[in-house]
């Protein structure tokens, strides 16, 4: 399989499909939100959702009614608050029912290596004495170590049906070097059965350090540039991360008219993400 | 309590003095984030600060907003995959002290940050579980920061987010410890100015008391001034809106 280029709204209208398992990674930093923005834009439905942090965008893309289920280990606005449309879906349904699947930290780590490992289930030595199992039974389970006879908790592989990623640079053969903070992208990625990636820059050579992240091409079905594809989240070496943002999204995301109408005016009223990042005012 | 300091800088003093010189500490947001870094600015420089994003002996300006601000990878000794940060570091036994916060905890240091109410109908929901029940079970030693009251200081859980064996619960008022037979957590010492019935009003269960109760030294000119210092560069920091340049602007 080769990488195709293509304008980003190809990419979602080709790879994403209503129903399917979709994880967008990036741990803080290199947060797919111009794709998260551009899934809300073609209207997807009953998507299982898998981040780590659900974070902003998934709050968005929650609250817009993208999604049926969320696996997830900590879903808070890091630093802020509550997700407050996160929180809406669990407390009052709106504005549909969630299914939940949640995790700890160290048991998302363990569920994508298992995936990307092309193992059925991971283990370590978590959960003990939490409550955790007892909330999650089907996915949160118990296995004896054969050689120590310790007994460690087991988790299912996650395996998406797609995983997408923003990263700073790729080349034309769609080999992609992420720098940085990279949280569980790499297992999110290699767990896919496909991996799309936005990129600040397409480049001629991404002169990968040795032991570099770089996901080869042949790894990779789709790219797309996408300038500022990571903000209000950040990419290492382009911007920071817009904590001014993250603190305004409190108000906005509090309320569900306000939340509709500044997605109205700023995700579904734009045409693409630089239209994005113009309406908020985001550009120089 | 003197007007010279708030309860919240007290608090964050009185966690950082607990942290030894070149210990490996596994650092939350927030306050264990503001204690950890003034620890490392005042008498604890070889602090080796771990956040779970995957940056490993971190040394920020300015206190990180998220779990993972650039700050804290350009100022990093490394920058690894945050799986191996939970195995290769914390299951592995190499993290010395775990900072906790939690919306409840329970006499015995059990922490809440998943629900308030019921699991399948909340009242509340909260964030979650984060890295806290592998931290709590799997750092040498852990400590919990929080403000003391009657609804977060609970006789029983919501739910338990994390199974507590903290050697401290320091608050706004005074510090908890657990008693060596029965590993509840009593009150072995308070800030001055602060009576024990008011941290007692302030408990949800019926809070023992230590026999020998010390009294914790309010915070050194020293510490306050580089606290201060170190939120004021925050605030300025987090206030700044971010700018993108794109390509079609011709703006280099």
């Amino acid at each position: 399989m080769s990488t195709q280029v293509m304008p980003l709204r190809d990419v979602i209208a080709r790879h994403v499909q209503d129903g399917m398992t979709v994880a967008l990674e990036g741990f803080t930093h290199l947060i797919p939100f111009a794709a998260g923005h551009e899934i809300i834009r073609q209207r997807r439905r009953d998507l299982t959702l898998v981040r780590m942090t659900p974070d902003l965008i998934y709050d968005q893309m929650i609250g817009m009614g993208c999604a049926k289920a969320l696996t997830f280990s900590w879903g808070g606005n890091p630093g802020v608050g509550s997700l407050h449309r996160l929180r809406d879906a669990i407390e009052h349904a709106w504005p549909h029912a969630l299914a939940i699947d949640e995790h700890s930290h160290a048991g998302m780590a363990v569920r994508y290596s298992a995936g990307a490992s092309g193992l059925p289930f991971g283990v370590l030595r978590g959960y003990t004495g939490t409550d955790l199992p007892a909330a999650n039974p089907a996915r949160i389970s118990q296995v004896t170590c054969p050689f120590t006879g310790e007994v460690l908790t087991a988790l299912p592989a996650i395996t998406p049906d797609v995983t997408v990623l923003h990263a700073q640079a790729a080349d034309r053969e769609g080999n992609v070097l992420l720098r940085g903070i990279v949280g569980a992208s790499r297992e999110a990625a290699m767990a896919a059965r496909t991996l799309v990636v936005t990129v600040e820059r397409i480049v001629d050579s991404i002169d990968a350090p040795m032991n570099a992240f770089v996901i080869p091409g042949w790894q990779v079905a789709a790219i797309a540039e996408v300038p500022g594809g990571a903000y209000p989240s950040y990419a290492l070496g382009h911007y920071a991360r817009d904590n001014a943002f993250y603190l305004a999204w409190d108000e906005i995301a509090r309320s569900r008219d306000t939340f509709l109408a500044w997605m109205e005016r700023h995700v579904l009223g734009t045409a693409d993400h630089a239209g994005f990042l113009r309406s908020v005012g985001a550009t120089e | 309590m003197s007007a010279d300091y708030t309860p919240d800088e007290m608090m964050t003093i009185a966690a950082s003095r607990r942290l030894k010189n070149g210990a490996v500490c596994f650092v939350g947001i927030g306050l264990p984030s503001a204690a950890c870094n003034l620890a490392r600015l005042t008498h604890a420089p070889d602090l080796v600060l771990i956040y779970e994003s995957g940056t490993v002996g971190t040394r920020p300006n300015v206190l990180p907003l998220s779990i993972g601000d650039g700050e804290l990878a350009e100022t990093a000794r490394s920058v690894i995959p945050l799986p191996e940060i939970f195995t290769h570091y914390l299951q592995r036994g190499r993290v010395d002290v775990g900072f906790l916060g939690a919306a409840q905890v329970d006499r015995f240091g059990n922490l809440n940050s998943t629900v308030i109410g019921e699991y399948a109908h909340p009242a509340v929901r909260l964030p979650g579980s984060g890295g806290a029940p592998e931290i709590a079970s799997q750092a040498r030693e852990v400590f919990v920061v929080m403000k003391q009251s009657a609804r977060t200081f609970v006789p029983k859980l919501d739910f338990t987010t994390s199974a507590g064996r903290p050697s401290a619960i320091i608050t706004d008022l005074g510090v908890l410890e657990p008693e060596v037979t029965t590993r509840e957590m009593v009150l072995v010492a308070l800030y001055e100015g602060v009576a024990v019935e008011q941290v007692r009003a302030a408990c949800g269960w019926p809070l023992r008391v230590a026999a020998a109760l010390a009294t914790i030294a309010p915070p050194t000119a020293d510490e306050l001034l580089v606290l201060r210092d170190l939120h004021a560069r925050t605030t300025r920091a987090h206030a700044a809106r971010v700018r993108i340049t794109l390509p079609n602007q011709g703006v280099t």
